[in-house]
């Protein structure tokens, strides 16, 4: 007890002694990095994002997608879910820039709201399915043996299931009578993580199984680092390059994906604003109005398009080669 | 190769058994009475749920129901739907829909696609290049139910160039459009793959050793260097027909084709569980199947990979 209270006092004593230590050495190594021009794979790839035009046209179209989702009445005051009956199928005008659906809905509006729902959906898959594939993916690849064989044949199994089939089964078997908003949207990423997360485990595996016979990582091996330890800091960050790049093209893969679903009526249902479902309603009226599926369609081709852009930009930053 | 083969075949095993008991218990955990609507707008008498119940083995527990069903399964019995008709008569002349639409796409995909992306990766950056990049992107980046039925609108419906419907037949001249709608996504996806090939094969040593020997620039990249670049494609183009033949579900509904991808999801709608598992267990079969010849053939292809 006496002990450990003298260590915290000895300790207070020394702190900011050792901090501005660790300051100046933290300088120093700066200083030197400079000088040697030693630059990682990362900072390799960001200087070469900066001068790709590429990049900075899909970050600002991505930018302005994700303020939508986040705030969308800084780009609208109007109300996306009043309804006008009389003014149904108004074409584009001063007032309703987009025109009015069937149920006299400004399409403008439900425009901007409908980022949030296609946003999220694409953020969350992407994550959940980085996350699991990557975790598995390292598990099987540094392990090997009897956890790799087991999670490389469970992930057959959900990779043998096309996702789109999947997902029509998950959902119509797993949905409540009256879902809310976000158990709608959580369970369409649910449904993307479950049957999109073996393609990452894979690309992971492979990526861990060429890092692992290092030098760098028998050396860890041999000074005693736990496998926690070995994983974390010395194969994640070399391994992780190829699972970036194929996360953020899968993003806007995932968003065209959740208009698929609700298109099919199974995804995003309404009361839930999405593109997907703007897209389904303004099919039967393609010939009368045609409005009403334009607006939305290109809505979501851009989102999908920004990110598929983006995510070129990375792989080619990524990949030495296309240098 | 034949020990490949058998290893191949004998982990396939755990992979169907595995992914048709995770639908399986998917499409039988529906909630709802499974003889609701079966005897009009009256409920069922009991004599009736319990032949029901017994007929599809519903009061045994899930796994021993999974294995009952399995076991006719293997003996080519895949029940009967709810409209009394056997399931493996019906998915034979669903596949036979498919197929075709699939075998279509597919050539649309690797004569556009391989065209496109030659034209492409033979001058990297120059005009060709970036157009094909930029309607590729745009290929990929609109969802097919928007290319399929705005196709459909205006070469279908208002200039008449195309069938609009696809009849029961499903003629090659109907399955015009669908498949090349169908096609679309992957099109992109292979004129990339060969641009980017093509353009790095054009880097290699023997490209530039073939030019010395005085060969023409039509020989250099048509004999030499598309043809090595063409591997990867093709087997990108393999892996695609096994997907494609789970049926496309969109495509096969804007268009009105009677194909498999339809026939699953009026099930999904229809509760019609024992027409589900049993045409996602075909499905998933036969994906596995392709993407095993796929990979024998990969190794024809590329003397360097061997299976043994």
């Amino acid at each position: 007890m006496t002990e450990t209270s003298r260590h915290v006092t000895d300790g207070e004593d020394v702190a900011p002694t050792d901090d501005s230590q660790r300051a100046m050495v933290d300088e120093t190594l700066r200083a030197e990095g400079d000088i040697g021009e030693a630059r990682s794979l990362t900072q390799d790839a960001w200087r070469q994002l900066r001068r790709s035009p590429l990049f900075w046209v899909s970050a600002a179209m991505i930018t302005v997608f994700v303020l939508m989702a986040v705030a969308p009445s800084l780009f609208t005051s109007l109300d996306p879910a009043k309804g006008d009956l009389s003014r149904s199928r108004e074409t584009p005008n001063a007032a309703a820039w987009f025109g009015r659906d069937l149920q006299g809905y400004d399409i403008f509006a439900r425009c901007i709201y409908g980022a949030r729902a296609s946003i999220l959906v694409g953020v969350f898959a992407t994550l959940g399915t980085s996350v699991v594939g990557s975790v598995t993916g390292m598990l099987a690849g540094y392990f090997g043996g009897l956890a790799d064989t087991l999670i490389s044949r469970i992930g057959d199994i959900f990779f043998a299931i096309p996702l789109l089939l999947g997902a029509i089964v998950f959902l119509s078997s797993f949905r409540g009578d009256d879902p809310g908003y976000f158990q709608v949207v959580f369970q369409v990423v649910l449904v993307l993580v479950v049957f999109g997360w073996p393609s990452i485990m894979r690309l992971m595996r492979s990526s861990v199984l060429q890092i692992k016979p290092n030098d760098y990582v028998s050396a860890a091996r041999a000074l005693g680092a736990s496998p926690v330890r070995i994983l974390r800091s010395h194969v994640f960050p070399n391994a992780v390059a190829p699972v970036i790049v194929v996360s953020t093209i899968n993003l806007g893969v995932y968003i065209a994906v959740e208009a698929t679903l609700s298109f099919l009526g199974i995804g995003l249902i309404p009361p839930t604003i999405s593109w997907g479902v703007m897209v389904s309603d303004g099919l039967p009226l393609l010939r009368a109005s045609p409005h009403v599926l334009l607006f939305p369609a290109v809505f979501l081709s851009l989102a999908v398009l920004a990110f598929i852009m983006f995510g070129d930009a990375v792989r080619d930053a990524f990949d030495p080669k296309s240098r | 190769m034949g020990k490949y083969i058998v290893r191949r075949l004998l982990q396939m095993i755990p992979v169907v058994l595995g992914a048709t008991f995770l639908i399986y218990a998917m499409v039988f955990a529906l909630p709802g009475d499974p003889t609701a609507g079966k005897c009009g707008e009256r409920e069922c008498s009991e004599a009736y749920k319990a032949a029901f119940y017994e007929k599809y083995n519903l009061n045994d527990p899930l796994p021993i129901q999974y294995g009952k069903y399995m076991a006719n399964v293997v003996q080519g019995d895949l029940g009967e739907n709810q409209y009394g008709n056997d399931v493996a008569g019906e998915l034979g002349d669903r596949y036979l829909v498919t197929g075709k639409l699939a075998l279509m796409a597919l050539l649309w995909e690797g004569v556009i696609g391989i065209a496109a992306g030659a034209l492409a990766g033979i001058r990297k950056g120059g005009f060709m290049d970036s157009l094909v990049l930029v309607s590729t992107l745009f290929l990929i980046s609109i969802p097919v139910f928007v290319t399929g039925v705005v196709s459909q609108f205006f070469l279908g419906v208002k200039w008449g160039v195309a069938s609009v419907t696809v009849s029961a037949d499903a003629t090659v001249y109907e399955l015009l459009l669908p498949s090349f709608v169908l096609g679309s996504l992957s099109m992109a996806y292979i004129a990339r793959l060969t641009r980017t090939n093509l353009a790095e094969n054009l880097r290699a040593d023997y490209v530039r050793t073939a030019k010395a020997k005085g060969l023409t620039p039509q020989r250099t990249v048509g004999l030499h260097a598309l043809r090595n670049s063409l591997i990867p494609v093709v087997t990108f183009m393999g892996y695609d027909f096994g997907a494609l033949l789970g049926g496309a579900i969109v495509t096969e509904g804007i268009f009105n084709i009677q194909g498999v991808g339809g026939y699953i999801f009026r099930g999904v709608n229809n509760r019609d569980g024992v027409a589900v598992v049993g045409a996602v267990t075909v499905l998933v079969v036969a994906y596995l199947l392709v993407n095993l010849l796929v990979d024998l053939l990969y190794g024809l292809l590329d003397p360097r990979i061997s299976h043994d």
